[in-house]
């Protein structure tokens, strides 16, 4: 003799909670029943509504803020870890393997800059939030966005055109940074990443080299530049020059 | 350790999407987990191998999620920006309403909803999660769920969560 199925059953029916021969008198009841029918109904389609409501979270890249908590807690040779930061699509795994105690500014800003190139410059489909037909659309946007103006230079003569930016979080309560993509025409591709760097002092070209990538970085009057690359350390010099020299302006 | 801190790391999407529909408030929700990360990575020895870490990590964000909830009260920044838009009545998708519906429910409501009908955890991690009784866990949530229903769609559950669940007190309206 078991008890009558009551609205904890049901509750409990809907969210896969009863063993088996609970579940087989709730589905025998649930025939006879069509009010408790109707009440586990509503309550799938409430679970359903939540999916479909929040599981696209999951699907969105993930801050690199998030993704650089973890990052100093890798040890040097998990590569395996490295290749799971990968899958998961976090940037900043590129250098699980470095495992820099406390790095200067800089170098962090240089390294994140490094990260989000290889995650967008590979990208065929998605390389841009916004692209590059929208160009007073896009400046307008980052600027807006980083709270100070932003100007894409021109660097056709050195052979890229621009495909576009996106944004980028920045580090803690820092501004976002905005990124710039440019595309050669045999598909080689460039990134500018551009960040407020407001009392910071100024410095030269510095320059990082990861597998093949390199980027090179500078703070100009208030602004943080970093090129990113995998055209060699001369031509991509050649383009930082040619950057510096036209946001210098 | 680097296994711990991977599989943190997988759990991150989940985490992101738990604060969300918690908070429904994107940067609010990032701040929520990056506090959860690091308090992980702190207390990591407290986590039990073999225990449910999606679990644990839930139960230490939800505990954050009360203490800011309870500051924000205080300094009265809770954003009220995005109210509630004026909803057609009807034909509305039951999706869209959810989020509105949801932020209408108390903290602790919202809470169970979240742990049972979204991150489908069992009753009895969900008590853990939230300290209570399991029998509270299921109380709660059943009282939780027909607020959720009459919210969207001014009728009640057939089994009403204000009756006894066998007398059958079928308010029609």
């Amino acid at each position: 003799m078991s008890a009558p199925i009551g609205e904890i059953d049901l509750h409990a029916y809907v969210d896969g909670q009863l063993d088996a021969s609970r579940r087989a008198e709730v589905d025998a009841y649930l025939v006879i029943s069509p009010e408790a029918f109707s009440t586990v109904q509503a309550l799938r389609a409430q679970n359903q509504a939540l999916h479909s409501q929040y599981d696209a979270v999951m699907n969105e890249p993930i801050p690199l803020r998030l993704a650089n908590i973890l990052r100093p807690w890798h040890r040097p040779s998990a590569m395996a870890a490295g290749l799971v930061w990968l899958a998961c699509g976090l940037a900043a795994g590129w250098f699980a393997h470095t495992l820099m105690p406390i790095a200067p500014a800089p170098a962090a800003f240089a390294q994140k800059a490094l990260a989000a190139h290889v995650l967008y410059a590979t990208e065929k489909r998605h390389p841009v939030e916004v692209t590059a037909d929208q160009e007073a659309h896009l400046v307008a946007w980052l600027s807006k966005r980083l709270d100070a103006p932003v100007r894409a230079p021109d660097l056709r003569e050195q052979g890229f055109s621009l495909l576009g930016g996106r944004l980028l979080p920045g580090e803690g309560d820092a501004s976002p940074l905005a990124q710039l993509m440019y595309e050669a025409a045999n598909g080689e591709r460039l990134t500018l990443i551009v960040k407020r760097a407001a009392q910071q002092p100024e410095t030269g070209f510095k320059v990082m080299e990861r597998n093949g990538n390199s980027v090179f970085y500078w703070i100009d009057r208030d602004y943080g530049y970093a090129l990113s690359g995998n055209i060699g350390k001369s031509r991509l010099l050649n383009v930082a020059q040619s950057v510096e020299a036209q946001l210098h302006r | 350790m680097s296994d711990f801190v991977d599989a943190l790391a997988l759990q991150i999407p989940r985490l992101r999407r738990y604060a969300r529909a918690l908070t429904h408030d994107a940067s609010w929700a990032d701040d929520l987990v990056q506090d959860t990360l690091e308090r992980a990575l702190r207390r990591r020895w407290l986590f039990r191998i073999n225990s449910n870490l999606a679990a644990w990590l839930f139960t230490i964000l939800y505990r954050l999620y009360l203490n800011d909830s309870t500051r924000r009260r205080a300094l009265s920044v809770v954003s009220d920006e995005d109210a509630p838009e004026a909803v057609a009545p009807g034909d509305i998708g039951l999706q869209l309403d959810m989020r509105r519906v949801l932020d209408k429910l108390s903290l602790e409501h919202r809470a169970v909803v979240v742990l049972i009908g979204l991150e489908q955890l069992s009753y009895q991690e969900a008590a853990e999660v939230l300290d209570i009784p399991i029998g509270t866990v299921m109380s709660r949530l059943a009282r939780a769920r027909e607020q959720l229903r009459k919210l969207l769609s001014d009728a009640p559950l057939p089994y009403s969560a204000a009756g006894e669940p066998t007398a059958h007190l079928t308010r029609i309206k």
